[in-house]
């Protein structure tokens, strides 16, 4: 019975001992499993069956008062199938390994891997481990350091493979009842996994390459690579090791459903490795749970003991053989074989060209095209801004990434949930752009947008009295106004402090109601000042 | 009405004979298919001390036989096997019936869908009579070691073996003295050689079907490996399991074959090529023909009955023109050492999803996932399973995958390389015994353990599996006991019709008797006598 992983009997203070990381120590490898298909339809990669059937199956439960419920089971009555493999999956794995610069292997090969899990119907997961689909890619990231994170730094990890997996179920562990809970609706559904060298040293770089993956899996359509939906699951294998040395002995760390965890598992695991050998003690190669309630990884009991899976070749799969134009046999049916070079061909255009194209396009800094790229969906709205807009790229920019993001982040938002669209954001940014509204009467115009009212801009300019004040002589006059009112600052300003008039054009944008442009206040405060 | 009579009697008298000749008397309305299953299922009823039944899906085949009987009077038949009665081994999934693969483990598990072969049947319009007995997850060769007893071989019963033994006068009690089928699809080729049904599937996957038919004297198919579909099959050994076909000739064989054969999208192992039905021609003239006798297969354990019945059959070959010569397939004697290597091996995999969680037994235990599991395992599978797992556990762990598995893999391409090289040099079929003797009674069979047992009985067929060559089992004669003694021809890769066709001329030459079993039905079933149908279906 798989059990609960035991909570630590007290909190663990690291903050003292996080300095000295960097330099002595390193953490090494990560596998990345990511999974790949989107929607229902072709849902099994390694299962062919009429997913209506399957539904249409009824629910059953397992001896109820036994503490290991099958809560739904599909496979209840269907892993005795032979398996066949879904063309989908093998084109998805291509496409992959092409984005992330690997070697794809014409002829790959499929493997049983053993082990008895409660979540594992066939008692074997199908796999590559002899001859993956693809080998010796890497994946590029950049991550932001320095002062106000403007310095973009680019590294590098080394893809080891990527290979077609099949997934296993999910255990839900009910710790009350102490009954373990198994979910297989995913079980058979095709996982690729790609396994990282260990070129990463901290949990930060980690975190940055995997944002990066996710973001060419989306640009791909390979998978949403949503971490919290399990949809992108990646176990992280840290070790540490003086410089010049051999890696050390390496623990794996499972659970890890975002980004943030993982970078926090891993710095974790680092400082405990470091504590465990300053103390003399040793790093055993076990499995560990990250437990992000608690911030520490914990060991996980169920994997006690070393695991031989007694790998096998897979008799049910046939070698998978891929072909690229040339070793495309004459008259073959598209729909039997795979032609690498096609798929090279429709390859959407990924994260790194388009925030370069973005630099260069629009004259962006290159941290704003990160962010830009970083939030979903974010890159759309500020494409469909400038479409409609004759403001200034940078001013657009500045409005989507700290006016838009600020009020979406404040409210834990996504993009697509704002209640201000792309036009009515173009539609005040051309308001500002001619010089119709102040810029503060445009913060106020968005804050009255992100209410969804339903007026357009313009009406709540017009509503609100927010345009510009365009008449002139008005303007002199209150000018006028002013300078009578207060004549001791005028008085200060002509014995020529430079300040004063500050306080008059403040006093003239008052009167005003902030609905005038303060340049051209200036300019007839200091001509009536000069006269 | 005694006109009507007559030709329903002649026509079952015919039908027991072949499906080929049954499905022409449907065609012309000389019998329907109702009345065909209502008397097979009476047959089946009679015969039910076989054992050759674990289920007998009697309100199933009814109803398709009413549906197959409105088609025929629409006139819109869908075929040769439209109203045919059919059986199907308990290891094929079934919709809706139970299939239990004669264990513990699987018992009550009625799958939700049926195998491609089973589907491709009934898309026929056969009617399936039930699922048939066999060896616990077809691990065995005597059909002695499922859950539900041991098959009674048919001949035990029949005039021709009742008849020797009182000549020599045994006075031993006969009810003790029944013979076994062989195995593991015994209860197929029973119910087949009982007249329960025209055909049966078994599966072959290192002689499971061939050596039952040798000893029930049926024709028993082994078709290439990626012929025939095998999804639904519960799995024993995915790289040599080969659905099988029992049936009382070679046409019927060649008629179920024609439907099942082709491409599955659920089976990746299955050719693309488009597979076209196939009518077996009658050869005439064999002198074009040669003929392989693989010296390697003369071994000591040869009964002398059947060394000089294949040396007759060899003869015979000669006689009519055909170049008979001696092959030599050099490393015979490593296949069946390897094929149990990767036999178990494969099993100890396979057999790893029955852990009590998702379907099947499951034990009483509870405290923990891993104690459910053992005793999950140990209450479901029998000795021979447990043993084999073991065994292929063993060779799968990574200290010995090298010098066991990988070893064994190697061997087996050696022995795939010796067929290539003899048909390379014009060899058209290899000819050679099937089993080394024909079948023994119960009491003797299990004197020796399964393991030995099926080391010995594969021994001239698991080689066609490990190279995954088409190879027929074809009964030849009675032996001097009244029993039956089969001859297996092996042919090339995909070229199974042209196997087919030399089985048919031989099977034509050689004029098998029909098993008489009027004693048996007189004996078990009044109703029969009244019908006056045993006697004249069982005459000839």
């Amino acid at each position: 019975m798989p059990r609960f992983p035991p909570s630590l009997n007290s909190s663990l203070d690291l903050k003292s001992i996080l300095q000295h990381l960097q330099i002595l120590w390193y953490l090494f490898l990560m596998h990345l499993c990511l999974e790949l298909c989107r929607i229902g339809l072709s849902k099994k990669a390694f299962e062919a069956f009429h997913i209506k059937d399957v539904w249409n199956w009824p629910w059953q439960l397992w001896n109820e008062n036994w503490n290991l419920n099958i809560v739904h089971y599909i496979f209840q009555n269907l892993s005795l199938f032979v398996q066949v493999l879904n063309r989908r999956c093998v084109e998805a794995a291509v496409m992959t390994g092409l984005a992330l610069n690997c070697r794809i292997n014409k002829k790959s090969l499929f493997d049983r891997k053993h082990y008895f899990y409660a979540d594992l119907p066939a008692g074997y997961q199908i796999t590559q481990q002899r001859l993956p689909i693809a080998v010796n890619g890497s994946l590029v990231y950049s991550f932001c350091a320095g002062k106000n994170r403007s310095q973009v730094i680019n590294k590098t990890a080394r893809v080891k493979q990527i290979q077609l997996e099949q997934d296993s179920g999910k255990s839900l562990h009910d710790d009350l009842r102490s009954q373990t809970l198994i979910d297989l609706n995913r079980a058979g559904v095709g996982l690729l996994e790609v396994v990282l060298e260990p070129d990463m040293s901290c949990g930060e770089e980690a975190a940055t390459a995997v944002r990066e993956l996710q973001l060419i899996l989306q640009a791909l359509g390979t998978s949403q690579a949503n971490m919290a939906e399990g949809q992108l699951r990646v176990d992280a294998n840290i070790s540490v090791h003086h410089p010049g040395e051999p890696l050390g002995v390496r623990t794996e760390v499972k659970n890890l459903n975002s980004a943030r965890f993982l970078a926090k598992a891993i710095d974790y695991e680092i400082q405990r490795q470091i504590n465990e050998l300053e103390n003399g003690g040793e790093i055993l190669n076990e499995t560990r749970s990250f437990d992000s309630k608690l911030g520490c990884t914990i060991p996980m009991r169920d994997k006690e003991g070393k695991q031989d899976y007694r790998f096998m070749p897979e008799p049910n799969l046939p070698p998978l053989l891929l072909y690229d134009t040339e070793s495309l046999p004459a008259g073959a049916d598209p729909q039997q074989v795979i032609d690498i070079d096609r798929i090279r061909e429709q390859l959407p255009e990924l994260p790194s060209v388009t925030r370069e194209k973005l630099v260069q396009q629009y004259g962006m800094l290159p941290e704003h095209s990160f962010t830009l790229l970083n939030e979903v969906g974010l890159l759309e709205f500020f494409q469909n801004v400038m479409k409609e807009t004759r403001a200034e790229p940078k001013k657009v920019t500045s409005w989507v990434l700290n006016t838009l993001l600020g009020f979406l982040k404040q409210q834990n938002l996504a993009v697509s949930e704002s209640p201000v669209t792309p036009s009515a954001l173009a539609e005040l940014l051309n308001l500002l752009d001619r010089k119709a509204i102040s810029s503060s009467a445009a913060k106020q115009v968005f804050e009255e947008l992100w209410r969804n009212e339903g007026k357009t801009p313009a009406q709540i300019v017009s509503e609100k009295k927010l345009e510009l004040m365009q008449d002139q002589e008005a303007l002199e006059q209150l000018c006028h106004a002013v300078m009578e009112g207060h004549p001791q600052v005028v008085m200060d300003v002509k014995k020529g402090n430079p300040r004063a008039i500050n306080k008059l054009i403040g006093l003239v944008r008052k009167a005003t109601l902030s609905r005038a442009d303060p340049t051209v206040i200036k300019e007839i405060l200091e001509k009536k000042l000069a006269s | 009405m005694p006109l009507k009579r007559m030709h329903f009697q002649f026509c079952l008298q015919t039908s027991y004979k072949a499906a080929i000749k049954v499905s022409a008397a449907l065609k012309q309305g000389h019998i329907t298919p109702t009345e065909l299953c209502q008397k097979c299922l009476s047959i089946i009823k009679k015969t039910k001390f076989l054992n050759a039944y674990i289920t007998v899906s009697e309100e199933v085949a009814l109803k398709q036989a009413e549906e197959s009987e409105k088609r025929y009077k629409k006139g819109h038949s869908l075929g040769d096997l439209d109203g045919i009665p059919i059986a199907v081994k308990d290891n094929f999934s079934t919709s809706g019936i139970e299939t239990t693969c004669a264990s513990n483990m699987l018992r009550g598990y009625v799958p939700p869908y049926n195998a491609t072969v089973v589907q491709k049947l009934l898309d026929q319009g056969a009617l399936l009579m039930g699922k048939t007995n066999l060896d616990e997850f077809a691990m065995g060769s005597g059909s002695t070691d499922g859950v539900f007893g041991p098959v009674k071989n048919p001949w035990s019963y029949s005039k021709q073996y009742r008849e020797k033994r009182k000549q020599k006068s045994h006075c031993e009690n006969e009810d003790s003295n029944w013979l076994i089928t062989g195995g593991s699809s015994g209860g197929s080729a029973a119910a087949v050689s009982a007249f329960t049904c025209f055909a049966a599937l078994g599966s072959d996957t290192g002689g499971s079907t061939r050596n039952p038919a040798a000893h029930c004297g049926l024709v028993g198919l082994k078709p290439s490996y990626g012929l025939v579909s095998r999804h639904g099959l519960i799995p024993l050994v995915n790289s040599m399991d080969v659905p099988g076909i029992l049936t009382r000739c070679v046409d019927d064989a060649a008629i179920v074959l024609g439907v099942l054969a082709g491409h599955d999208p659920k089976d990746s192992t299955t050719i693309q090529d488009p597979v076209k039905p196939f009518v077996l021609p009658s050869l005439t003239d064999v002198s074009k023909l040669c003929i392989g006798i693989p010296k390697e297969y003369l071994t000591p354990e040869l009964s002398s009955e059947v060394r000089s019945l294949w040396s007759k059959a060899a003869n015979l070959f000669e006689s009519e023109g055909a170049k008979v010569i001696e092959v030599s397939l050099p490393h015979t004697s490593y296949s069946i050492v390897c094929y149990h290597v990767l036999c178990t091996s494969e099993v100890a995999s396979n057999m790893a999803r029955f852990d009590g969680l998702e379907y099947g037994h499951r034990c009483d235990i509870d405290v923990s996932t891993e104690a459910m599991y053992a005793a999950t395992r140990r209450e479901g599978f029998n000795d021979v399973v447990r043993g084999r797992i073991l065994s292929g556990n063993f060779f799968l762990l990574k200290e010995n995958y090298e010098n066991y598995f990988v070893k064994a893999q190697k061997v087996r391409r050696l022995i795939a390389n010796d067929f290539v090289t003899v048909f390379n040099s014009g060899v058209d079929v290899l000819l050679t015994p099937t089993t080394l003797s024909e079948a023994v009674p119960y009491t003797e069979f299990i004197k020796e353990d399964n393991r030995t047992r099926s080391a010995q009985d594969d021994i001239f067929t698991q080689a066609a599996n490990m190279a995954g060559l088409p190879a027929v089992s074809v009964p030849m004669a009675l032996s001097n006991q009244g029993l039956p003694i089969g001859l297996q021809f092996i042919g090339r890769a995909f070229c199974d019709q042209e196997l087919l066709t030399i089985a048919k001329w031989f099977e034509k030459q050689v004029q098998f008797p029909v098993i008489q079993l009027q004693e048996l039905m007189d004996d078990c079933s009044s109703v029969f006598e009244n019908e006056k149908l045993a006697s004249v279906s069982l005459k000839q």
